[in-house]
């Protein structure tokens, strides 16, 4: 109980950062780091002693402290002084006055693709210089150099990867049930009938954090409707009326639409947000499962569960031709000309950055050339394995791809009506043509 | 801070030395002298100047600005007139908005001033009246950012956690708890000898007496059988209908279905009844190991009925935070905060009535209440339409309660004008336009009841 009432303090903290928007955000960096800087690499030239550099991501917590390691590293190489800012949950919000006050942070780290096209057309972005450029040739495959591009110019380094064809368990939840993880949508829901009449609910639905929501949603649709559909709904190609989604939104509905299904019923879904529905199965034992990626495992962790033993996950079951691989990741763009933003993104998208990084938990790297002996976890070494391996049925979120007035702001476009859905999943027609209404508005 | 910038260019006038300030009120001085008398009007400008470029740069420019900004689009580059100002009108969300807003506007403005009437009156009467003072008007010292964290957490679902339901689900507790099995049901499948019945759970096949039945039910929780004993199969005695209720679930898995298997655990004290042709012709509690004897029956087929009662859900508190109660349960948390601060200007303004109409009052025998509402309110009018117009202002600029209690799922249905208006231009969409727009039109909202209220200041201090 005191754990949440922290949390959702911390959570309120986070919005309250976030809305007061302005520059004092930024989490001050200990002097004891730069101060050890010189013992610790005396050989190196400090090109930038004395720059000062603002950088701005949506981490908090745990996340937040292990990349203000990485940025350690890099002070420590480098000189400079690297101040970190929190944007909250909604990024757009957050760097969309400072960069009309025409004070944006030095570099920022983009949720979203979205965001990439967005700022460029907006010039609000730089574009990497030539040996940035190297960096992404040598150590990135072409799909995640595009990820970061906007009208053929290079923006982007895509700095951390998320694996979201995930579903969590708690094994002991699956033990006392006598079930095992299934491997096809049809097991899945058989699954989850065996552990409701266990008496645990199958799901906690994070219900509340709409872009959940699109994640089961984009595991569901690539899985049942194939690659080449995925990427034709991603640029709106095909209307959100047609069939294939009508199939999608059918088989979700065959989770969502049991109230002993998920932990609280549908309207408790709906308030529970998303670190709070991990620790539901995690820390207070009340249900078996959770769906969504690789970062579940941080929290599982926060919550007191081991990962691998109690803390396992399987693979985001077929629910037609297509093993689903759906992956998200954030963008790091300088927004200015500042000395020392190239240098940064230049060592966030090198080996050397990332393998600092990748020893840190709760981190993916999409660069191929981190070796994943980095990995401080055997079961991350396993999914970073999975991304590098995965080729070209990999796909990227969609709704990151989206406008972000479409697929990434809270309480509007796909995040609401996707909540709509889980309220009455009877409603599949009305959905999809409101769904198709939100994006013609976003796409035109 | 606009007091302070009124006050300095204030004086020059007021001091009936500048003869283009006040000329009708100073006919005594020979105009001649007025210059030598008083500083000269260039100097007024200079007092004048801090205030009206302050005000010019932080309230007038950004006024035309945005009149002019909400006529473009999302970028700024292409003129669109009206557009965005008929896009509030017909986009559903806007609309919900402005919905939301009116019912904000009917109903906290006259809470909130009847709440602080109330307290003020009921406070001149008592003796810690400061004491009592000071803890109502204390939420005005905390941001409202941190009272909406504050009742965020108040308005939890679960009991355990928000304060709301911990205090409604203890109250029904009192009334009537469950003791019975909420979360038990039938298997889903049609091999399954029982079926649910408007709450109730059925046998599908009629038996007589000498006969066993078979009630297997799922989904209890393993906590709640922690202490259960292990179920025993019926064994009904001559002329007895027998039978068991117990969870067909072995912890594990494993174990048959329909079949009362060696670790699986009986339900106790559930209520059991024979119906025949819709009448209960007998009725048992099971034992400790689920089993039942229904005895007295007289030959004949009857179905066994687990009557609703056994699956009485405890009451799980109110859903504050679901999408119908989200408006009412802020508004709650505004009137929390501004209780206190209407309630000290009325107190101010209940102590400047003068006592001896009320005295006359009570001596002519006025009851307490006919002095309260033929004397005191009337007095107390322009005090309170002063509570009650700077309410209905900071109704309709509400923003912060909603952003952080509503939870991201109800937000639309929560969404007020102010909370769009920066939704729209920050967050995702960035369409500034259509931003401007929406705050011009709450602007044009606020106005009137801003020019009440600076008619009123100005005929007080007349």
């Amino acid at each position: 109980m005191r754990k949440s009432i922290a949390m959702a303090t911390t959570a309120g903290l986070a919005l309250a950062l976030a809305a007061c928007g302005g520059g004092e955000a930024a989490a001050p960096t200990t002097p004891a780091a730069s101060g050890s800087a010189p013992a610790s690499a005396p050989a190196e030239a400090k090109t930038l002693e004395g720059v000062s550099l603002e950088v701005a991501a949506k981490w908090t917590g745990s996340e937040q402290t292990n990349f203000e390691q990485v940025l350690k590293a890099f002070e420590a190489k480098t000189g400079a002084k690297v101040t970190y800012a929190s944007t909250g949950e909604d990024t757009g919000a957050y760097l969309g006055p400072r960069i009309q006050g025409g004070s944006p942070p030095d570099v920022a780290i983009l949720p979203q693709p979205g965001l990439v096209q967005q700022y460029a057309d907006q010039k609000a972005l730089k574009p990497l210089t030539a040996e940035v450029q190297k960096q992404l040739d040598d150590n990135y495959t072409p799909y995640w150099k595009e990820l970061g591009s906007a009208d053929g110019q290079v923006y982007g380094v895509l700095v951390k990867a998320a694996h979201k064809s995930l579903i969590w368990y708690r094994d002991q939840a699956f033990q006392d049930a006598g079930t095992q993880p299934p491997a096809t949508w049809d097991d899945l829901v058989t699954t989850a009938q065996t552990i409701a009449d266990s008496g645990t609910a199958p799901f906690s639905l994070c219900g509340a954090s709409g872009w959940t929501l699109t994640d089961l949603f984009e595991n569901v649709y690539l899985s049942s409707a194939g690659p080449e559909n995925y990427t034709k709904l991603s640029k709106h190609e095909i209307p959100w009326t047609d069939a294939s989604v009508t199939t999608a939104l059918e088989k979700i509905g065959q989770l969502v639409g049991k109230k002993e299904f998920l932990l609280g019923g549908s309207s408790g879904a709906l308030q529970t947000d998303f670190p709070t529905c991990v620790t539901q199965v995690y820390g207070q034992d009340k249900s078996a499962m959770v769906i969504e990626a690789d970062f579940v495992g941080t929290t599982a962790e926060e919550s007191g569960a081991k990962l691998g033993e109690e803390a396992k996950y399987f693979p985001f079951p077929k629910a037609g031709d297509t093993e689903p691989v759906v992956l998200g990741g954030d963008i790091a763009v300088a927004l200015k000309d500042s000395k020392g933003s190239m240098e940064l993104l230049e060592f966030l998208a090198s080996k050397e950055g990332g393998e600092i990084w990748a020893k840190l938990p709760g981190y993916l790297s999409p660069n191929r050339n981190v070796s994943p002996d980095n990995y401080p976890s055997e079961l991350t070494k396993k999914l970073a394995e999975t991304i590098i391996s995965a080729g070209d049925a990999v796909r990227y979120d969609m709704s990151d791809l989206a406008p972000s007035a479409f697929g990434g702001t809270d309480g509007k476009g796909e995040w609401k009506l996707l909540q709509d859905f889980v309220r009455n999943p009877a409603d599949v027609k009305g959905v999809q043509s409101k769904l198709e209404d939100e994006a013609k508005k976003a796409w035109k | 801070m606009t007091d302070r910038l009124d006050g300095p260019p204030a004086p020059p006038p007021v001091s009936q030395a500048v003869p283009e300030a006040a000329p009708e009120k100073a006919p005594e001085p020979a105009p001649v002298k007025a210059g030598s008398l008083g500083p000269p009007a260039r100097l007024a400008i200079w007092f004048l100047l801090p205030g009206v470029l302050l005000l010019g740069a932080m309230v007038i420019y950004p006024i035309i600005y945005s009149i002019f900004r909400s006529f473009y689009d999302s970028n700024g580059n292409t003129f669109v007139g009206v557009e965005n100002y008929a896009t509030i009108f017909n986009d559903s969300s806007t609309l919900t908005t402005i919905r939301n807003n009116l019912i904000w506007v009917a109903v906290a403005p006259a809470l909130v001033t009847a709440v602080g009437l109330v307290f003020a009156v009921l406070t001149e009467r008592i003796r810690w009246a400061t004491a009592f003072k000071l803890i109502v008007f204390m939420p005005m010292a905390v941001s409202l950012m941190a009272s909406g964290v504050i009742f965020r957490l108040v308005y939890e679902q679960a009991p355990d956690r928000g304060v709301a339901n911990a205090i409604i689900t203890s109250v029904t507790d009192v009334f009537g708890s469950s003791d019975g099995y909420p979360d038990a049901r039938p298997r889903e499948n049609d091999r399954s000898p029982v079926a649910g019945q408007q709450g109730a759970v059925v046998t599908k096949q009629p038996a007589g007496p000498g006969k066993a039945v078979l009630l297997p039910l799922v989904g209890v929780k393993p906590e709640t059988l922690a202490s259960a004993a292990t179920a025993k199969a019926p064994q009904p005695g001559p002329g007895e209908l027998a039978g068991t209720v117990w969870v067909d679930f072995t912890q594990g898995g494993g174990g048959a279905v329909n079949q009362v298997d060696p670790t699986e655990k009986g339900l106790t004290g559930v209520t059991v009844e024979a119906v025949q042709n819709g009448a209960v012709k007998a009725t048992a509690t099971t034992e400790a190991d689920g089993t039942f004897r229904l005895t007295g029956l007289a030959p004949g087929d009857y179905l066994v009925r687990l009557p609703e009662s056994n699956f009485h859900a405890a009451f799980n508190g109110i859903a504050w935070l679901g999408p119908a109660l989200i408006t009412p349960a802020i508004i709650g948390a505004f009137i929390w905060v501004w209780a206190g601060f209407s309630m000290v200007l009325i107190a101010a303004g209940l102590s400047a009535i003068p006592r001896d109409a009320l005295e006359a009052a009570r001596i002519d025998g006025a009851t307490e209440w006919q002095v309260f509402r033929k004397i005191t309110i009337p007095l107390l009018a322009p005090v309170l339409l002063v509570v009650f117009v700077t309410m209905i202002i900071n109704t309709l600029k509400v923003f912060d309660l909603v952003f952080v209690i509503a939870p991201g799922s109800v937000q639309p249905q929560a969404n007020v004008i102010a909370l769009e208006m920066w939704r729209v231009s920050f967050g995702g969409g960035g369409n500034q336009g259509l931003g401007s727009a929406l705050s011009i039109f709450l602007l044009i909202l606020v106005l009137p009841f801003m020019i009440i209220n600076i008619r009123r200041f100005r005929r007080d201090n007349q």
